[in-house]
């Protein structure tokens, strides 16, 4: 046991050695290898916190949404369709929704206007989301100006900033009264946006939502469910571009590595000739080989996967902001919230640093096994 | 100590360049002495020194080191034995590039899994000895050839082996550089060791160092 770890020793210094003596070809080698685990463990980690956001927001989701549809168009629901819904068994509550969208030309983005289930500001007062605050230049007690339906201005004044866990809820999110919503918009009393339903057994949810197309025909009904897949799909699919151009570009990798690999050196094989013919034996020879690819892939991940994790928590994802959250309105200054997974940092470990350890020790098996007599006759 | 039954070998065999590079020798080398393989170039010096020292196996005839036939010995049981066994000298020093004088004088002791601190510190006792001790730190190519060939030397001796190989120990150096590397030779003799010495050069014979001339001619020994 004890030769084994001074033998382990022995190669790593010799493997020390070895990659110092080539400093600008394992520099540039580092580099590259660097690159490519930051590229990849950026969007991997992108959409890792993008989904914690989504379920984050579909946690305060209601279980069921009904819409009235027009001509198959989202279209304003009246007060008595609540009722008709309320009095369906397995219904627990029923609640007409007031949420809508407004083009904010000075953010340059639309707006999400809301009416709060609970604790709404009083009137001419507004909830404002710390992104939109930001590129407003709005604190507590400033103006938040809007232009109607009609084309009024209307003056809110911000009572507060939304404190949210998560980012993506809140960013582009003004809280108002019932009041004002309906003047803002012009939507007369006893209309509603939507309505969210509350199941009594969350098991009978499907059930509960073909009740009500069955009394309501002319209604869309979503359930939470559907609304997690649609956000995953959407995650996973934007996500899943870039993750085929960073494949194709690991596989360029891996052949490089091979490439090189593969074609030892006429030096490297008179290397590994005379390390033979000194009394190494293969094992000897591969082992010293796996150090060298062990060291450099696991720096060269080190390396990539702290800056990636700065990139995507501390830095907001610059370089991938606009492929990944295109749906996402608002995004400046979004911030996801830091977390470190263990499993990740192992499957990228496995997926970065395996092929190229496996891509160099093969060639170098394969010269490691020649005689070593002929290194006498060079 | 080692001992050739009707030792040959052949390369490429069965090829159109098929070639006997030695043929049918049987030898016996006698431990504690200075044996020396002579012929001109071409004759199967280096081949049957690799032979000897297991480098390569014979494509016919038997192998023993202390009795004990080692021709068919796997690969990492030949290994252990080699390391063990000879410190090889190569015609060309066989250095390292870019690795330092002491990094390459360990390296035969690397895989034996001595304690690292042993290792350096006989290795610096070794080139103290053949007076490269200043030399130490250097990077191989920086050295002359006779330096080159007394750090091959301390490499040779890193794993006390009581048998020492040495390949035309003398070639590429002038007769005062040559007269530095036979004494070294001559003083590990005096400590007991085996020699096997390769060369066509006549100055290796002159001195008295060698004991018995082995005359080789086309892969055969002269009778
Ligand atoms: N791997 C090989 N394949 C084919 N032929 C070989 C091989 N190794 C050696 N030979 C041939 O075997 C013959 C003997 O070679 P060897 O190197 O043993 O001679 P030598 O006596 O050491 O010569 P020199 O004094 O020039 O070093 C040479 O003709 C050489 O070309
Ligand atoms: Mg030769």
């Amino acid at each position: 046991m004890n030769t084994w770890i001074e033998r382990q020793r022995g190669l790593i210094d010799t493997t020390v050695a070895n990659l110092r003596r080539r400093k600008a070809r394992n520099l540039g080698l580092l580099l590259a290898y660097v690159l490519l685990v930051f590229l990849l463990a950026s969007v991997v980690l992108f959409g890792d916190g993008m989904r914690r956001e989504a379920r984050l927001l579909l946690e305060e989701a209601p279980e069921l949404v009904v819409q009235r549809l027009t001509a198959g168009r989202h279209d304003l629901m009246p007060a008595q369709w609540l009722e008709r819904i309320a009095d369906l068994r397995g219904v627990a509550a029923v609640e007409g929704r007031l949420w809508g969208y407004h083009h904010d030309a000075a953010v340059g983005a639309n707006l999400t206007l809301q009416v709060p289930r609970e604790a709404a500001p009083a009137a001419g007062r507004v909830h404002l989301g710390a992104t939109l605050a930001r590129l407003r230049g709005l604190a507590p007690g400033d103006v938040l100006s809007l232009r109607d339906h009609a084309g009024q201005p209307h003056a809110f004044v911000v009572e507060a900033l939304l404190d949210s866990r998560s980012e993506l809820v809140s960013a582009d999110l003004v809280l108002l009264g019932e009041a004002d919503f309906r003047a803002f918009f012009g939507i007369a009393a006893g209309l509603y946006t939507d309505a969210a339903l509350r199941v009594v057994n969350p098991l009978e949810t499907r059930t509960v939502a073909e009740k009500v197309l069955a009394r309501l025909p002319a209604t869309r009904v979503i359930s939470r469910e559907e609304m997690r897949r649609t956000y995953d799909a959407v995650f996973n699919w934007r996500q899943g571009l870039p993750l085929m151009v960073l494949s194709v570009l690991l596989a360029a990798f891996a052949l490089l590595a091979w490439d090189k690999a593969s074609g030892l050196s006429a030096e490297e094989r008179r290397e590994i000739g005379i390390l033979k013919a000194l009394g190494w034996d293969s094992g000897d020879v591969l082992a010293m080989k796996l150090w060298e690819g062990a060291l450099l892939s696991l720096l060269a991940f080190l390396l990539g996967y702290t800056l990636a994790w700065l990139h995507v928590y501390y830095a907001g994802a610059p370089l991938f902001e606009p492929v990944l959250k295109g749906w996402s309105v608002l995004y400046p200054h979004f911030a996801l919230a830091p977390e470190v997974d263990i499993s990740r940092i192992v499957s990228l470990a496995l997926l970065t640093v395996l092929p190229y350890v496996a891509a160099t020790l093969v060639p170098v098996w394969r010269a490691a096994t020649l005689d070593p007599d002929e290194v006498m006759r060079e | 100590m080692i001992e050739l039954v009707g030792v040959g070998k052949t390369f490429n065999p069965g090829r159109d360049n098929e070639f006997h590079a030695v043929r049918e020798v049987s030898l016996s080398i006698e431990a504690g002495r200075v044996t020396a393989l002579r012929g001109p170039s071409g004759s199967g010096k280096t081949t049957l020194l690799g032979l000897i020292g297991g480098l390569t196996r014979p494509s016919v005839g038997r192998l023993r080191l202390h009795g004990r036939d080692i021709s068919a010995l796997p690969e990492r049981f030949l290994t252990a034995l080699r390391r063990d066994t000879f410190g090889f000298v190569f015609q060309q020093f066989q250095l390292i590039r870019d690795l330092s004088v002491l990094d390459n004088v360990m390296l035969p002791a690397v895989p034996t899994g001595r304690p690292h601190a042993d290792i350096r510190a006989r290795a610096l006792r070794l080139l103290d000895e053949v007076g490269l001790g200043r030399r130490a730190a250097a990077r191989v190519q920086w050295l002359s050839g006779g330096e080159a060939q007394r750090a091959a030397i301390a490499r040779a001796l890193i794993n006390d082996p009581p048998v020492i190989l040495a390949d035309e120990p003398t070639a590429h150096l002038d007769s005062a550089l040559s007269r530095q590397i036979l004494e070294i030779l001559a003083e590990l003799r005096r400590c007991g060791r085996t020699l096997v010495i390769a060369s066509h050069d006549p100055l290796v014979f002159e001195m008295d160092l060698v004991e018995r001339v082995v005359d080789l001619r086309d892969g055969r020994v002269l009778a």
